[in-house]
This record gives structure tokens, sequence and C-alpha cells, in this order.
């Protein structure tokens, strides 16, 4: 190729980037509202602590940049990334399975500068890698490409699992059977598979570690050891329940702000929220929740090619699948599991990597037909 | 066939787009179900149960902290004080806050004598208390002992030196049997004491006025309601009801009168009772050998506990509220107004005694205490001299059963009903006590020795004092007793204790006892009286009665056994009063293996009735307390 073509083709390519683009703004005000409630519940969980806060400004000032960055590059792009992006992906679960670090588990990689979980990039990379998958087949998929979606779906399962991180693990593969989902897999097939998972489970407990089994004992009876791994259950539900209607009023949880409560930022931050703003706060938030959702999904369905409608599509529900078990955890619906509440609770990796998502969605809503 | 074939296969982009959007529709409405799933949940806890979680949140942000207390002081009349309570400091440690409780425990022994038990104590207690809650490591540090931990404070996270009230004698032995003292609450009291009112005390009183009237010298606990974090630390105060002190109790003891009481009986074994007549009042109420209250306050060491119970004489043993004596001629003034009362005998009947008495138709003998007798005598000179066989043939014509009714009346063989827990009743023998006590009939030659207050008479120095003050003030008798007067605090006014009297005057004809009292003035100032010596030179006019007896073992020592068994001592007993025109005091004492009750007791009274009679008009409190 000619040196002016390439310069002309990187010309446009920056021409496209610097450009106006048509941002989604509902979805993207609904993004910002979540942020700054964030920041609020944050401050609050935190007991007033300025330098948290300032943190988790900044994740969100630099989530917010790759939002910005990620919205212009097309979606051409991003596909032909996937297969890279992936392999990453997969490259660093494996680098964290040799000399990764973290409370029990190793979860977490320190590249110096940063610590992240590289599980968490792979809930974004391996939804794209399904859809780049499914892009080119028709569909609804064959046998062979559903068994196909389905090793690329048990390769970092099986990685993230044996971290251990049994429900990242669950987790990643829920996001990619959304792309097989969306895809539109034959629903006798969708039964079979349930039927297979189901079936399957005592297995999983058998591989299960002590205490992912003490977790799932705890949550069937947590009142048997009040005192230890029962107790967040409980004080989470006396948190939520003590809230009421009205909740106490911002900064006015006792059971946030005496500390009775554990992770009170991170992974409890919603019974937080529900102390201190009352049912009515919740049910705001959760239709918060469903709008980013179906707005997401709006976009999906308007998307100019079977990747961006499988990419969007899958990470609206992924999204809504983090809402769903950290909103069941704290209700003692499910077992206690390390699931952040999505761009609320405090927390880099996650809110990063949802702004990132939320960024190819958009870039997926400015290339739609 | 299909495989990879399938991409090149032609995509029909119409209908996938179309089934994507159903997928997306059914997946969307999935989404919606789930959320309402979700705020139903949210609505069952934040709605449904809201009572329920909002009572528990309350439960775990306030907790009710008791405020024990400040246990009540005890003075004297004179409002000296006798017990206060004084600053103390204690180590504690919260179990949860330190490192690990053996090594901790280990390091504290370091500079703090833990000893095993105590450690076993600790640990236990540890293991008992709920979350949080501090246990006492070692109470009553000393200076040294604050000082030091203060500076190897950095190295115990969780220990603490915790300033608290503890309670303190001042006078130590002086009014040991007295005020008693108090200790910790141990696991009997623990179940029946009240224990929310209990819930932030310690200690309890354990005998004495500290143990009689512990209800009104707790007073009643006072709460805070507390907020607390997870960890229990109180961030501030929400509601605060305070403690009421307990009352400060003004005992009727004057400490001179107790102090010159206890000096008297300096290096002997012994005890006097000393009762203002006029309405029951204790003066003076002390028990030689004592000891120091204050060695209980913390626990006595077990070294020190055995000590005292080996220690000669028996330093815990409260003689003048336990004791029982043999009341020998301190019985006869009574025996004596019995026959005037009866009508057996006027004060003018008179006996020939020959220093030898044989009841009719027996060889058995019994004697005067004068070798040849004692002559002609009547009623006072019966008195004077202390004549036996005037006693003996009195109560053959009285007999057992009407000299039990009428010795009873004056509260011989029941406790006085003192405001002390523990009183002996001593024995007033009759038919049935003997039927009851040894299954054998009664013998006439016992009711003869029972005139002179021998044989199976046993009499506590309480209901001496008692029924002599009831001679020196018409017959009435008293309920002894030590409160005096109380009040809640210092500005509160004085609210005295009324004077309880004990059934009808106990004489029919003044006379009668007008008689009695002549006979123990001769006892003090008559030309024949046993006491005369002891009264010669005062200034005031006495009344009394000597008696010497052997004491009434009741204890299991052999030592003691073997000593009565060789008849080595005599009990020398005083009852008495004075002035005798109008009496202000009564006294009863004894001491035991002393001499005869003239040389030994009679002394000894006449210099109390000095020190109460003679004494200086005390300082301005006694105006307020009196």
């Amino acid at each position: 190729m000619k040196l002016e073509v390439r310069l002309s083709r990187l010309g446009s390519t920056l021409w496209r980037m610097l450009a106006p683009t048509r941002v989604d703004v509902p979805l993207l005000l609904a993004l910002g509202l979540l942020a700054a409630l964030s920041l609020a519940v944050v401050w609050s969980a935190s007991g007033q602590d300025t330098d948290m806060l300032m943190r988790q400004a900044m994740r969100f000032g630099l989530g917010f940049t790759l939002l910005a960055i990620a919205m212009r590059i097309p979606p051409g792009a991003w596909r032909r990334w996937t297969p890279w992006f992936y392999s990453a992906c997969m490259l660093l679960l494996v680098a964290v399975a040799a000399l990764g670090e973290g409370k029990g588990a190793q979860r977490w990689l320190d590249l110096g500068f940063v610590r992240f979980q590289p599980s968490e990039l792979m809930k974004l990379g391996l939804p794209m890698m399904l859809a780049w998958h499914f892009h080119d087949r028709v569909l609804p998929p064959s046998l062979p490409a559903f068994l196909v979606a389905l090793a690329w779906i048990a390769a970092p399962a099986a990685l993230i699992a044996i971290q251990p991180d049994l429900g990242t693990s669950i987790l990643v593969s829920a996001s990619g059977l959304f792309v097989v989902f969306l895809a539109g897999l034959r629903w006798s097939w969708i039964v079979a598979l349930g039927v297979t998972g189901l079936a399957s489970s005592p297995l999983v407990w058998h591989f299960m570690h002590d205490y992912q089994k003490q977790r799932v004992l705890n949550f069937l009876d947590p009142e048997a050891d009040p005192l230890k791994s029962g107790w967040q259950t409980i004080q989470s539900k006396i948190a939520v329940g003590s809230g009421g209607l009205e909740g106490k009023g911002w900064s006015q949880g006792t059971q946030s702000q005496l500390e009775f409560l554990p992770e009170r930022h991170t992974d409890f931050v919603l019974a937080v929220y529900s102390e201190e703003f009352g049912w009515i706060g919740v049910a705001v938030l959760m239709l918060l929740y469903a709008f980013v959702v179906g707005r997401t999904l709006w976009i999906a369905a308007n998307a100019r090619d079977t990747f961006g409608r499988l990419v969007a599509g899958s990470f609206a529900l992924t999204f809504f699948i983090y809402v769903l078990v950290n909103s069941a955890m704290v209700t003692g619906m499910m077992p206690v599991k390390g699931v952040p509440l999505p761009l609320i609770s405090y927390g880099g990796t996650s809110a990063v990597s949802l702004l990132l998502a939320f960024g190819i969605v958009m870039a997926i809503h400015a290339h739609r037909r | 066939m299909i495989g990879v074939g399938s991409r090149r296969a032609i995509k029909d982009a119409q209908a996938e787009a179309l089934l994507f959007q159903r997928r997306a529709l059914t997946a969307f409405g999935l989404v919606l179900l789930v959320i309402a799933v979700v705020l139903g949940r949210f609505g069952e806890l934040m709605i449904l149960r809201h009572d329920h979680y909002a009572a528990r949140s309350e439960q775990n942000r306030v907790k009710l902290q008791p405020l024990p207390p400040t246990r009540g002081l005890i003075l004297d009349r004179n409002g000296r004080i006798l017990a206060d309570n004084r600053l103390a400091y204690r180590l504690e440690l919260v179990p949860e806050r330190v490192v690990e409780l053996e090594r901790t425990l280990d390091e504290l022994s370091e500079f703090l004598a833990i000893d095993e038990e105590e450690r076993a104590r600790i640990i236990e207690l540890a293991k008992l208390r709920r979350r949080f809650q501090s246990v006492p490591v070692k109470l009553r540090l000393d200076e040294d002992e604050v000082a030091r931990f203060a500076l190897e404070r950095y190295r115990f996270p969780g220990v603490d030196v915790v300033p608290y009230l503890t309670r303190h004698y001042p006078e130590g032995e002086l009014y040991a049997h007295v005020i008693g003292y108090v200790g910790r609450i141990d696991a009997r009291e623990l179940a029946r004491l009240d224990a929310e009112q209990y819930s932030g005390t310690t200690h309890i009183g354990k005998t004495g006025i500290e143990r009689h009237y512990e209800d009104l010298l707790h007073g009643s606990i006072g709460y805070e309601q507390v907020e607390t974090n997870a960890e229990g630390r109180v961030l501030r105060v929400l509601e605060r009801t305070p403690p009421r002190a307990g009352e400060n109790l003004y005992l009727s003891i004057d400490g001179e009168l107790q102090r010159a009481a206890s000096a008297a009986l300096e290096g002997k074994v012994g005890a006097i009772v000393a009762i203002d007549p006029r309405n029951g009042e204790v003066l003076a109420f002390v028990s030689r050998p004592s000891f120091d209250a204050n060695l209980f306050v913390g626990g006595i060491s077990r070294s020190n506990y055995q000590a005292l119970l080996e220690a000669p004489g028996r330093p815990l043993f409260n003689r003048a509220l336990q004791g029982g004596y043999e009341p020998g001629s301190t019985l006869k003034p009574f025996v004596a107004l019995a026959g005037l009362e009866l009508g057996l005998r006027t004060p003018q009947t008179a006996y020939y005694s020959t220093g030898v008495f044989q009841m009719p138709g027996q060889t058995l003998v019994f004697r005067d205490w004068k070798r040849g007798g004692h002559g002609r005598v009547d009623l006072e000179e019966s008195l004077a001299q202390s004549v036996n066989s005037y006693y003996y043939q009195l109560a053959l014509d009285l007999g057992i059963d009407r000299m039990h009714a009428y010795l009873g009346r004056f509260g011989f063989g029941s406790p006085t009903g003192i405001d002390l827990d523990g009183e002996a009743a001593g024995v007033l023998p009759s038919r049935e006590w003997k039927r009851a006590r040894f299954d054998q009939p009664w013998y006439p030659g016992e009711t003869v020795i029972a005139g002179i207050g021998q044989g199976y008479n046993v009499a506590t120095l309480l209901q001496l004092a008692s029924a002599t003050a009831a001679l020196g003030q018409g017959g009435q008798r008293y309920r002894p007793r030590l409160l005096h007067a109380r009040r809640g605090s210092f500005d509160e006014p004085l609210r005295s204790e009324a004077a309880v009297t004990v059934g009808e005057a106990l004489v029919a004809d003044p006379a009668h006892l007008a008689a009695i009292r002549r006979g123990l003035e001769a006892v003090m100032h008559g030309p024949t009286g046993t006491a005369r010596s002891a009264a010669a030179g005062a200034s005031y006019r006495m009344a009394g009665k000597t008696g010497t007896a052997q004491r009434v073992s009741r204890s299991r020592d052999e030592s003691q056994q073997a000593a009565l068994r060789e008849g080595q001592r005599n009990q020398a007993l005083y009852v008495g009063y004075a002035p005798a025109e109008a009496p202000t005091i009564a006294i009863a004492l004894v001491i035991e293996q002393g001499d005869s009750g003239s040389q030994a007791a009679a002394p000894v009274a006449r210099s109390l009735f000095d020190a109460w009679l003679l004494r200086e008009p005390p300082a301005e409190l006694a105006g307020a307390a009196r």
C-alpha cells in the first residue's frame, strides 16, 4: 500500500476519533447519575473519608475518559482487536494463576502502578470473543458453532475457578452464555444446557473449597453462627430492614456509621444505601438500573451488525446480573460473595471496566443503522 | 456439511435482526420481572419486617450501661466516719482486644503477682463475658503497680487501669464486729440478688451492719443509654438516669465509748454491750480480740484467713452477738423480781443462810460461795452479797415452769432482735426444752441451780444488757438497735429511727422494781456489796450485779475443750446501769478466762460508766445527730 493511502486512512481515523460523535445522552446521563450516587454513598459508608472519596472520583474520571475514547473507536476496529484482547485476557489469567496475589485466593495482578483483577477484564473479553465468533455465522447457531462457543467459555471459566473464585467464574460464564442466548440458541438446547448444569451441581460441590461450602451452608442458616461467617448477612439484613420506607437519611445509617456492617463501602454498599435512603431509594436505584439495561438493549437492537448487537446486548445482561447477585447478597437471598454493586461500590477495576464496556456500547450506538 | 461451511452461508440480516429483537425483548421482560422480585424482597425486609429489624438495629446501637450507686457511708452517732468509699485502681482487660490472653497474663505477671487460682478465674470469666466486656485482672493496685503498668502499657493493648470506689474502714479493728465488712458477690448471693439492681455492683455486705442494712446502703442503680459501635466502644450518651446513692447510716454507737470499751478489753478475751435504757440504742458493742475488716474487702488471701482462724481467742468470733455464757449470778435480780411479782416473797422476807442448802429428803448439797454462810439476809442483802442459798430456795418455790415463763418475758432464751444477723438465742431451760433436747425428764435439783443462773442456762450479752436496761427503766424493754438515724445525702435532714418497745412494762408493782434496784445499788455502794471496791469514789450512783461462771463452750476446738475440762478459768460477768436513779446507760460485759466478776468485770464497767457520764460534751455534731 502506498504511503499516501496509509496516511490518508490514518488521517480519516483520527478525524473520526476527534469529530463530535453521536453519543447516547440518556444512557450517559444515567451512568453519570449512578457515579454521583456512588460518590454520595461511599462518602457516607466510609465514615466521611475524603481520601476514599477522592480515589473513587479519580476512578470515575479514568472510567469516563476511557468511555470517551472507546466510543470513538468504530465497532469494526473493536471486532478486529477482539481475538487479541481475548488472548491477552487469557494470558493475564494464566499469569495470575502463576504469580498473582490476594487474600486467600489469587485474583490480583500487580503491574507496579496498578493492581487489578484480570477476571474483571474477561467479563468484557469473553462476550466480545463470542460475538466475534458468531458475527459472520448463520444464526441461530448450529451445533458445532455452539460447541465451539462453549469451549471459548469453558477456558477462562476454568482458569478463574481455580484461583479459586467460583462466583466470578460463574458470572463470567453467564456473560458468555448471554451472547449464546442472544444469538438465538434454540430453546430446546437452552433447556438441555440448564438440566446439564443442575445435574452437575453435586460435582461442583465436590470440588468446592471448604470456605465456599461454608458460605453456602452459612447462607442456608446464617443465625447458626451469628458471630463469625453469619455476621455479615445478619448485619446486612438488619441494615436493610431498619431502613424502612424512607430510610434514616444520608450519613445517618447507624448500622454503617457505627461499623456494625462489614465491607460497607465495597460489597455491602447497597445495605448502606438501603439503610439511609429506604425502600423508595432502592426503587429509584433499581429503576435507574432497569433504564440502563433497557437503553443498552435498545442500542443493541439498533446496532448495524451482529457483532454490535451481541456485544451490547450481552453487556447489558451481564451488567444486570451483577445488580441481581449483589441485591440478593445484601438481602440474604444468596450466599455471601464478593460481587460489587455495579458503578456504586467502592473499587477500581469493576467501575473502570464497566465504563470501558459502556464506551464500546456508545461506539456501537454511534455506528447504528 | 454445515460446520465451517455455515460461515460462508448467506446470512439473512433482516431475520437475524428480528431474532435478536425477540431475544432482547424476552431478556428485558425477564430483567423487569427479576427487578420486581428484588424490590419485593427489599419491601419484605424494609416494610413488612421493618419493626423487627429497626428494633435489632436499635439493640445494636444502643446499650444500657449500668451506673452502680455509691454505697452509703456508715457513721457513729456523732458523725464520725466508720465506713467510707475510697478511690482505688484495678487492672481490667477486654479479651477481644488483647492479642492472646494466656500470653498477656504471662507478661503481666512479670510485674504483678497473679497466682494460678486468679489466673484460672480470669480465663473462666473471659469465656463467660459478653462480647467486648472487660474482665477484672487485679483489684486494688498499689501506687507502685499503677506506675509500673503505666510504663509498660504500650505492650498491652486491651489492658487498662480503671479507677473505682472501694470500701474502707478507717477504724480498722474497732468496729469489725459491728459494721462487719463487704466482700465480692459470690455465686450463691448472685442467685438470690436482684440481678438488675446489682448489675454494676461487685461487692455486697457479708456481715454486721453492712449485711443487715444492705438494701439501704446499696442505693439504687442508674442507667446510661449509650450509643456504641460494633466494638462496644461508647460513642456518646443518649440518656442518663443517675444512680441514687445508698443512705448514710448513723449508728447509735458512741465512738468515744466504743474506743474506751475496746481499750478496757485490750489483751483480753471478752465482750461488752452498752445500751441506752431509754430507747434501746446500742452505745458500745465490742468483741475482743478483733480483726481488721479491711482485709476482707479486696478478697482475703488464704494465708491471712488461715492465720485469723488459728489466732488465739478466735478474733472472727463475734462474742457480743453470738457468744453464749452461763449468766450465773447476773440472773439473780430477775429471779428475785419473779419472786416478788408472783407473791412468793416481799422485800422484807428474811432467809437464813448457813452456807449449805439441801433439798428436802435429798443428800445432795448446794453451797453458798461464802464458807459458813451469810446469816440472815433480806432481798436487798441477797443481791448485795449474792447469796446463793436465798435463790436456791426461791427457785424451788417458783418451780422451773414459772421461772421459765417469767424470765422469758425479759427476753432470755430468744434473740433480742438487734439489727444484726446471726444473733444467738441462748438457752432458757424448761421441761419441754429438756425433753426435746435430751429426751429426759426435769429433775428438781436442776431447778435449784437454775435459780443462780447455772445448769443449762445460756444467755447472750445482748439479752443481759437488754434485760438489765429494762430494770433501770421502769420495767419497759426496748429492742436493742444499732441504727440511730439515716439520711440520703448530707444536705437532707437526718431521719431518726423510732425506739421499738418489746411487750408491755414487765413489772406490775413499782415497789417491787424499786426493791430490786435498791439491791443492785447495794452491790455497788452497800457496805457488803460484792463490787463496792469498783464503785469507790464515784461522783454518781450506779447499780449492778456481778457474776462468775463457767463458759459454755459451743466450739469443737480441742484445746478449748481441754481448757474447760481442767476447769481452768472463770468467766467474769457484770451487768449494771448508771446513774442509778435515772440510768442513761446499761452495760453487760464478759471477760473470758478472767477472775471473778467483782474483781475482773466490775472495774471495767466502772471505767465505762465514767467514760459515758463524765465525758466532755461532744462537739456540735452531737447536737445534730442526737
